[in-house]
């Protein structure tokens, strides 16, 4: 888990494409898509978060373990959100 | 005695098996705090289906530029933990000391920034429960809630991760870390990680609601 | 190595040091058991305290022993009590924390400091209830519904929030223990599919404490936060919606329910094996079946709000995922009733217990089925038959657990064998009060007498006198394992390291172990229970 690691380049290359992400989400915002803006929006972040997890948290070359928690966490809050909101678009159908 | 082995506590047989176990107990952490923030971010969810049009008042009020900035130092921060971690493990501590340091710079430009913020937020009467004037929608109260309540548990979040940084900062001085050992500047960096990722979804959440003319 | 001395050979860990420093200051994952064993049985009697007066004030249909305010006091905070501070740690935190680390053949847990830590965070937690609860108490419902509990009440809301808020990092940074534990110190060959099933149902446990907590703690911040500074989260006056909160609320509450019991379930395992002497019916089932009940109990938050106003369709949902959760509880049924068939059972204390434990939490188990069913639920909701489903679950299941728990591993946590005829009587008593205190209950609730009432119709004094006299038995039972269990200190230490002869690494160390559990680190080279070779052997 430890040793290994990315060469500093890969670091350099995850931050700037962060960096570009984010302004795109900001310009992206500017540009109106009606329904989709939020859509847009949380798949850049989603994104950005993955590049995140797998590089700068070496979620890559991580164990077996590390890839169930970090997706356990997730689904968990996948189920909060999609069963919470099923009540909500579901009521006066 | 090597040096390496005088960091291994008596409930475990080797250096790896701690680390290994001192990793995974941050990440089940983390779950825990994804949970945490979860249940703000359902509430928002909620709130957001039922009164888009509050949403869309109260973002208005948002200072995009500022958020903007803050975005991009943090980003930036990831980033300095991520060479920070790099650098010790080619054992070159001085390396480390400098994204440390440059790390707490960058959180604490965030946290000023924030501060700046809440109290323009406050100034323009944005506060609920505290100094609330604006006559918007109906619901455009909840709006600032949860800005505030989510904004205000990151920062919170934030101040935590910098007094983490520098105790690291402390532990590097005094030359505890080494290319074998660095398991605490490692978990200290997933932690600081995750808190960038809350701000990842944050801003675009509340500043970019509806922005577009 | 060289060979220690005679006198550090007899050294345990209870004798290892002396002075309360040693104990507040341990990190010992032995000593911390020892210290929550003797907090959570404080709050076991706080709580049951708040019973005993509520069921004096139901022997009769007139409010003659308390007010309608101070009633509304005494069954929150019975909940709050039984529920964050007894049932929730219970299990865990007395018996997980002295057993998991040897049953994995470990030294210690993974996080020594932070275990104690967690004790710390709950006797803050508890001392600060303790103190909402003296001055003032609290009226909610153990569930803290708003806006009742944000604009209305006068009680003492935000401190019991508070306290239940740290309490809520003290079983987060067990789980994280646990979970971590159970990964990276297991002893060579010991693999998870030879782990004993209490494990198991410790880190099913871990699992849902670490992935529910959370939510239930942001849910009691917000409603800190609207209480303070009232602006609306979850009241309607306010422009809020109560149902989010009960939507938060339940994420954390039902899966709480499996934090409870799945402790319980891991105990029964070892007890039937053991005094059965035979391997556990379908191993893998069992396995798969706390972990299958720790991700279902995810899905059916919903049916404790059927008549919430919630969503028809959300309703529907929530039922039917609630039917599901009824697979994996039946197999862990049938098995262990498969594995008690031709064993032969030795009647000790702790099977007995066991045997509680199964009937009455089937019984809790399908009348949960009744309740998971939304049009039976509408007639039933609130009423009786719901306290007596739960108190099945949680007193029948839970509480039964882990006193047959607490009976089968007290000779290994204290070298001391207890009075034997005592501890059957007690547990006869107390099956026989459970059941006079509960079963009525159903009857009640069916009739229609609703809950949280401190007055009511006459036509239901009989039960509720049977109730009460039920209940009488049952606190009766709960002394007298007290008085015999701290009586059997005064013992010598003559237990020795298995008088249960059982399988387990737990058993291989002297008792009480030594404070770093194993002189050499077992290797393990079987499954859990290999009763029956042994008997082979012996035969």
């Amino acid at each position: 888990m430890t040793g290994g690691g990315f060469s500093r380049r890969i670091y350099y290359a995850v931050g700037i494409t962060l960096l570009v992400l984010f302004l795109l989400t900001v310009g992206v915002a500017y540009i109106d898509l009606g329904a989709l803006n939020i859509v847009v929006a949380m798949a850049i972040a989603t994104f950005k978060t993955i590049l995140v997890v797998l590089y700068f948290m070496h979620v890559r070359y991580s164990s077996r373990v590390t890839w169930v928690f970090v997706s356990a966490s997730f689904f968990w809050l996948v189920i909060l959100l999609v069963l919470t909101l099923s009540d909500y678009v579901t009521r006066g159908v | 005695m090597t040096d390496s082995h005088s960091h291994v506590a008596h409930q475990f047989d080797d250096l790896a098996q701690q680390q290994d176990a001192s990793n995974l107990g941050m990440w089940a952490f983390l779950a825990t705090e994804v949970l945490f923030f979860g249940g703000m971010f359902a509430a928002y969810a909620v709130y957001r289906t039922l009164y888009y049009d509050a949403f869309v008042a109260g973002s208005q009020h948002m200072d995009v530029l500022l958020g903007a900035i803050n975005t991009a130092v943090l980003l930036l921060s990831s980033l300095t933990v991520a060479l920070g971690v790099h650098e010790v493990k080619r054992g070159n501590n001085a390396g480390l000391t400098r994204y440390l340091l440059l790390t707490i710079t960058l959180g604490l430009t965030f946290l000023v920034i924030k501060g700046f913020e809440y109290s323009h937020k406050y100034a323009d009467g944005l506060i609920p429960g505290v100094h609330f004037t604006l006559d918007g929608p109906e619901h455009v109260g909840l709006y600032f809630i949860l800005y505030f309540v989510m904004t205000g548990f990151h920062a919170l979040h934030m101040i935590v991760g910098v007094g983490i940084m520098t105790a690291m900062v402390i532990m590097t001085r005094r030359g505890r870390f080494s290319p074998e050992y660095h398991n605490p500047i490692e978990v200290s960096g997933l932690y600081w990680h995750f808190v960038d990722i809350v701000w990842i979804f944050l801003y675009p959440l509340f500043y970019l609601i509806r922005v577009h003319p | 190595m060289k060979t220690a001395p005679e006198d550090v050979l007899q050294k345990n860990y209870i004798t290892a040091e002396y002075g309360i420093r040693s104990w507040l200051l341990t990190r010992d994952h032995k000593r911390i058991a020892l210290l929550y064993l003797i907090s959570i049985t404080l709050f076991f009697f706080v709580g049951g305290f708040f019973a005993v007066l509520m069921r004096l004030e139901l022997m009769t249909p007139q409010g003659d022993v308390v007010s309608a305010e101070t009633y509304n006091r005494l069954f929150t905070m019975h909940g709050v009590a039984m529920i964050f501070f007894f049932l929730v740690p219970s299990i865990p935190a007395v018996l997980g924390n002295f057993l998991l680390p040897m049953m994995l053949g470990a030294r210690d847990l993974a996080f020594p400091r932070l275990n104690l830590l967690s004790w710390y965070l709950y006797m803050i937690g508890g001392c600060y209830t303790i103190y909402a609860m003296v001055t003032g108490g609290i009226d909610t419902g153990w569930t803290f519904y708003t806006p009742y509990s944000t604009g209305y009440s006068t009680t003492n809301v935000v401190p019991v929030v508070v306290g239940i808020f740290v309490l809520g990092f003290s079983s987060i940074l067990t789980g994280v223990n646990f979970i971590v534990t159970t990964h990276k110190m297991r002893a060579p060959g010991l693999t998870w599919f030879r782990l004993p099933l209490f494990v198991w149902a410790q880190y099913a446990t871990s699992v849902i404490i670490l992935l529910a907590t959370p939510v239930l703690a942001i849910t009691l911040a917000l409603l800190g936060v609207e209480r303070i500074f009232r602006v609306g989260i979850f009241d309607p006056a306010l422009g809020g919606d109560p149902i989010l909160f009960q939507h938060m609320f339940w994420f954390y509450s039902h899966p709480a329910v499996y934090i409870m019991v799945l402790p319980s379930m891991g105990v029964v395992s070892e007890l039937v094996t053991c005094f059965a002497r035979r391997r556990i019916f379908g191993y893998r089932f069992m396995a798969f079946a706390v972990m299958a009940i720790a991700v279902l109990g995810f899905l059916v938050w919903g049916h404790h709000m059927f008549v919430s106003g919630q969503s028809v369709y959300a309703g529907m949902a929530f039922s039917a995922l609630s039917f599901f959760v009824a697979i994996p509880s039946a197999i862990k049924v049938f098995n262990w009733t498969a594995t008690l068939h031709k064993g032969r059972i030795e009647f000790r204390t702790p099977v007995l217990y066991a045997f509680g434990f199964i009937g009455l939490f089937t019984i809790g188990g399908l009348t949960g089925l009744f309740l998971a069913t939304l049009a039976v639920d509408v007639h039933l909701t609130d009423t009786y038959f719901v306290v007596a489903h739960f108190h099945y679950i949680m007193v029948g299941g839970a509480v039964m657990g882990y006193l047959g728990g607490l009976h089968y591993w007290w000779p290994k946590m204290t070298g001391r064998l207890y009075h034997e005829g005592w501890a059957k009587f007690s547990a006869l008593i107390l099956f026989v009060g459970f059941n006079l205190t509960f079963f009525p209950q159903f009857v009640l609730g069916y009739l229609g007498m609703p809950r949280r009432y401190y007055i009511y119709p006459e036509e239901f004094q009989v039960l509720n006198v049977l109730s009460t006299a039920g209940a009488s038995i049952l606190g009766f039972g709960y002394i007298i394992p007290m008085v015999y269990l701290l009586w059997s200190l005064r013992k010598p230490r003559t237990a020795g390291p298995n008088p249960w002869n059982a399988k387990g690494l737990e058993w291989l160390t002297p008792s009480p172990p030594p404070t770093h559990n194993f002189d050499t680190t077992p290797v393990v080279t079987e499954g859990p229970y290999e009763y029956e070779e042994k008997s082979a052997d012996d035969g």
